[in-house]
């Protein structure tokens, strides 16, 4: 087959419209539809693997090619993976199975367009990390706001409205800087065929206006400090499967967006502006961190750690150390399992409870020890401690802040205590403690279907801590090649400046 | 000896539009004798009528040839303009036949007015002297005058016309007095002599000139700050006619405007540069901000088709084969989406009532799934959100706009979609979010067809984007 990443976009699109075909009202429309949906994220997840399989990870060049016209000779359609983006595509199919099985009871209303909405998410997130023509990379990009808007604003919280008017703006005015980069690319290059962009070697003076525009557009998807303000309110309106989409994947397409293109096509500029990116990482990993403390909704909690720890992210990326690069990969990859999870967590109580005050919970332990067990995991994920992934990850940006500058990788590190505060904090609180509160009193541990949900992602999350290198030997390839290609230029740069 | 028909003008390449001229006195011979009973047949027949040109005008070829010495011109520019709009007259007619049932209108009048004023447009389309410019421009106009107050007995309606009257009299003044100006200091009325007049220096009463005209155009596309009418006669004007007026009228002034401006006006493009970019900085902006109020969704896309007027005329800001093949595809794209908005508008109806305050929308997502799933996607596409058509006729402009530096121009552009993306956003909230109220009475199947053919064109869009940006580029190209 020659055709797989196609398929695997037309596999969610084609569940999609079965969906579309359920004959309505039978007493078991819902299950099928809720069926179909699952079948096919896990048939997508079954190909993603088959991808997988075919692809080389000792090969540095982009795997799995197709391309065929689309709009002019230089704007194709054309898609490929590499290790950077392969990652992301399976983390993608593996994270939608849970997130159908998530909303399999907590989603009453409206089952259909919920499904058909995910389904199709899931086809453009593909797209996102297999496109390798720039413009079509930015139809995907752009295209998932529609279904990311109206999964918060149908089946949200109670500022649904507000949250999901706020998430789409927000992103469509970062992104619309990034079209004029894109168009100016276009002309300059001539084409949007990403390998021949790498290539290209875009004048020095240029490359700040393009990094600038997909800066804008990378910042806010991120989101990067100050431009977070709209994921609070995204990730605590959606429902658990869209902050779970939303925390796991869609603030991944920033880190991928800035490996993809800013560095390798930007490399001089990529260079200027990494200390303005080490002060935006710095402020967001310590000031998030606070906020997050003083937080009294867990799911606002959690979606500032996210900040905190794409700080991390960024902060690595733009080391351009081998060691940063890859423990920024690494931690969005952590990052996508472990706040999926906590996700997750918040669902299973919310569910019961149907708060997500802090204040309404305490003692759970006495009623919940296999959740109570389970979450420990997440938290200690998120806090980084060694044996779970979240702490390669961040050791291994703070090992390239080194490399670069004590003083920041001094400052990077307190984020590192105080997530430990929050995330400590909030288990004490939520789960430890005595059981008083008597709505509590009758409370029942996680369900055979939760578990099936936490389990799997609690294997991966210490696998990833014990294993690091099933992740790190496929991220490796293609940084190498990168930050070689980057030193060349930069070096190139700073020898014309200094001939007379 | 020559053959007596040489001595004839050489009229081939005006065959579509004589052949609509004689098909319009014939029907209006006819609607005269067998009266207000002979609706049903005039409409047809002039469907029919439109249907033929259509067909001439598809069988036409793209070289560029004159006819009455030089005052008409049919190139591929035009012959793409043309099939455009002649599919905005043939739909309007098509999805009119409802409304006019019900609100008690169908006047064989009607079908007729559409028919001369697209025969207008033609002419418009295909002027090539300023004397060519102001008949086709006044035969299209009078029409529309008529057709905008058609729903006499409706206070709203008259104004509408009253309106319209007053100030396209207005602006066509202005377009006569620059014309005026022009050959008083070219000493030429064809645009080809003009710019040659031109190309040996500029006086400052040919920019004058240039100017008014300018003036005189922008109040037919309704562009800032000559767009005042617009909300008002969208507002008062039947529904059909809304929808004729947004796209058909639009593209043929626009389409002029292009030929002017690349035509006789080609050696001055410093001058004109100034003015159409103020112009369309204006436009989006004013299209961006005032539509966010608004509650009534008639006037709602008047203020949004000032937007995108604005955004036309960033392509042809650029002056370039790629920004005028931008302004092209931009039109396609807007005739077919602003089509499909309108149809929906249509089908917001209960008992022969027709509803034009958005909030009657509510929850349409649970009453008529299908409706508003189109009326959504039509909504993302004018918003410009890819994956939706929208967005590759913004990449058209804004990258025609970016390939002449035109970057602040570009930057405004986008940085307005987004403010105007919020009252899209808004209906589509209205829709999906809010709790649902009454549904609408089954729309007829002219409305269903065109409301969800307009969806799919506007979707299916990515997948084949080639033909229809071949095609413009080819049109664009004939022109330079």
């Amino acid at each position: 087959m020659h055709n797989l990443l196609s398929t695997l976009i037309l596999i969610p699109l084609i569940g999609a419209a079965f969906i579309l075909f359920v004959p309505k009202g039978r007493p078991n429309t819902l299950n099928n539809i809720r069926w179909i949906a699952l079948i096919t994220t896990i048939v997508t997840f079954a190909v993603s693997l088959l991808a997988w399989h075919r692809f080389d990870p000792t090969n540095s060049a982009f795997q799995l090619i197709e391309q065929g016209a689309w709009i002019s000779d230089a704007i194709r359609f054309k898609l490929g993976v590499d290790g950077y983006s392969m990652p992301f595509i399976l983390l993608t199919t593996l994270l939608m199975p849970f997130c159908i099985v998530a909303s399999w009871v907590s989603v009453e209303k409206r089952v259909a367009e919920y499904m058909i909405a995910f389904l199709v998410l899931e086809a453009l997130m593909i797209g996102v990390f297999a496109a390798l023509d720039l413009v079509l990379f930015y139809v995907f990009f752009e295209a998932g706001l529609i279904p990311m808007f109206l999964i918060i604003g149908v089946w949200g919280g109670k500022r649904r409205i507000y949250a999901s008017f706020k998430f789409f703006l927000y992103t469509l005015l970062g992104s619309v800087l990034m079209l004029i980069a894109i168009m100016a690319m276009y002309w300059t290059a001539g084409t949007t065929d990403i390998p021949s962009l790498i290539k290209f070697d875009f004048p020095v003076s240029m490359q700040k206006w393009l990094w600038i525009g997909f800066f804008a557009s990378f910042a806010v998807k991120m989101p990067m400090w100050p431009l977070h303000t709209w994921l609070p309110d995204a990730h605590v309106e959606a429902p658990t499967a869209g902050s779970l989409i939303l925390a796991a994947i869609l603030l991944k397409m920033g880190g991928y967006g800035f490996l993809r293109f800013s560095l390798p096509m930007f490399p001089v500029a990529s260079a200027d502006f990494a200390p303005f990116i080490f002060f935006l990482s710095l402020t967001a990993i310590i000031y998030t961190s606070l906020v997050a403390l003083v937080q009294e909704d867990i799911k606002k909690l959690i979606a500032y750690s996210s900040v905190a720890h794409m700080g991390y992210v960024t902060l690595g990326i733009f080391t351009l150390t081998e060691q940063g690069i890859e423990g920024a990969m690494f931690q969005m990859i952590s990052h996508g399992l472990i706040s999926s999870a906590l996700f997750l967590c918040v669902g299973v109580i919310y569910d019961r409870m149907h708060t997500r005050e802090i204040s309404a919970y305490g003692g759970l332990v006495h009623r919940m020890p296999l959740y109570a067990t389970l979450m420990l995991i997440f938290t200690m994920g998120n806090v980084g401690l060694p044996g779970t992934s979240g702490f390669i990850g961040e050791f291994l940006t703070l090992v390239g802040a080194r490399l670069v500058n004590s003083w920041i990788a001094l400052f990077a590190t307190t984020g590192v205590v105080l997530s430990a505060a929050y995330a400590l904090w909030l288990y004490a609180r939520v789960i430890l403690g005595k059981l008083v509160k008597p709505e509590l009193m009758s409370i029942k541990d996680l369900s055979l279907r939760e578990a099936m949900l936490l389990g799997p992602l609690a294997i991966l999350t210490i696998y990833f801590g014990i294993h690091a290198n099933a992740i790190l030997d496929v991220v490796s390839v293609p940084t190498e090649p990168l930050l070689a290609s980057i030193k060349t230029a930069v070096g190139s740069v700073k020898a014309a400046s200094l001939v007379p | 000896m020559s053959s007596p028909l040489a001595a004839l003008p050489v009229i081939t390449p005006a065959i579509p539009e004589l052949f609509m001229g004689v098909g319009a006195l014939v029907l209006v011979l006819f609607g005269a004798i067998f009266g207000q009973k002979s609706y049903a047949f005039v409409r047809w027949l002039v469907m029919l009528v439109i249907a033929v040109t259509l067909i001439l005008v598809y069988l036409s070829p793209s070289a560029r040839v004159e006819a009455f010495h030089g005052a008409f011109v049919h190139d591929g520019f035009a012959r793409f303009m043309k099939i455009a709009m002649l599919w905005g007259s043939l739909i309007t007619l098509y999805i009119a036949d409802s409304y006019l049932k019900d609100t008690k209108r169908q006047a064989f009048e009607f079908p007729l007015l559409i028919l001369i004023a697209t025969l207008g447009m033609m002419l418009m389309i295909s002027a090539n002297d300023l004397i060519a410019l102001y008949l086709g421009l006044e035969l299209s106009s009078l029409s529309l005058y008529v057709i905008a107050s058609f729903d006499r007995d409706n206070v709203k309606s008259t104004e509408a016309g009253l309106k319209y009257f007053v100030l396209g009299a207005l602006s066509s003044g202005m377009l006569l007095y620059g014309a005026s100006l022009i050959y008083g200091m070219t000493g030429a009325v064809s645009f080809a002599g003009i710019a040659k007049a031109l190309s040996s220096g500029v006086s400052m009463g040919a920019i004058f000139g240039l100017v008014f005209i300018l003036a005189g155009l922008s109040f037919k596309i309704s562009a800032v700050p000559f767009h005042m009418w617009t909300p008002d006669v969208y507002e008062g004007a039947p529904t059909p006619v809304t929808a004729f007026f947004a796209a058909g009228p639009k593209i043929a002034a626009v389409a002029l405007l292009v030929r002017v401006i690349e035509q006789a006006f080609p050696g001055i493009e410093t001058q004109w540069q100034q003015v159409i970019v103020f112009i369309a900085i204006a436009s989006m902006g004013l299209g961006a901000f005032a539509a966010i109020g608004q509650k009534n969704i008639k006037r709602l896309l008047a203020y949004s088709s000032i937007g995108h007027v604005g955004y036309v005329l960033v392509g042809l800001a650029a002056g370039t084969i790629e920004g005028v093949a931008g302004v092209a595809t931009y039109l396609a794209i807007y005739l077919v989406t602003s089509f499909g908005a309108f149809a929906c508008i249509l089908a917001m109806n209960r008992n022969g009532h027709y509803l034009e305050d958005i909030n009657e929308l509510a929850g349409l997502s649970r009453t008529n799934p299908a409706l508003a799933f189109a009326f959504a996607m039509l909504m993302f596409s004018l918003a410009g959100v890819p994956p939706l058509a929208g967005f590759f006729a913004k990449w058209y402009v804004f990258a025609a706009a970016v390939n002449a530096h035109l970057y602040p121009l570009a930057i405004i552009g986008v940085v307005t979609s987004v403010v105007g993306a919020y009252y899209y956003l808004r209906i589509v909230k209205i829709i999906y979010f809010d709790e649902p109220c009454e549904a609408f009475t089954p729309a007829p199947v002219a409305i269903r067809l065109v409301a969800s053919a307009a969806a799919i064109l506007v979707l299916a869009f990515v997948i084949a984007p080639a033909p229809l940006v071949n095609a413009a580029s080819l049109a664009a190209k004939s022109l330079f």
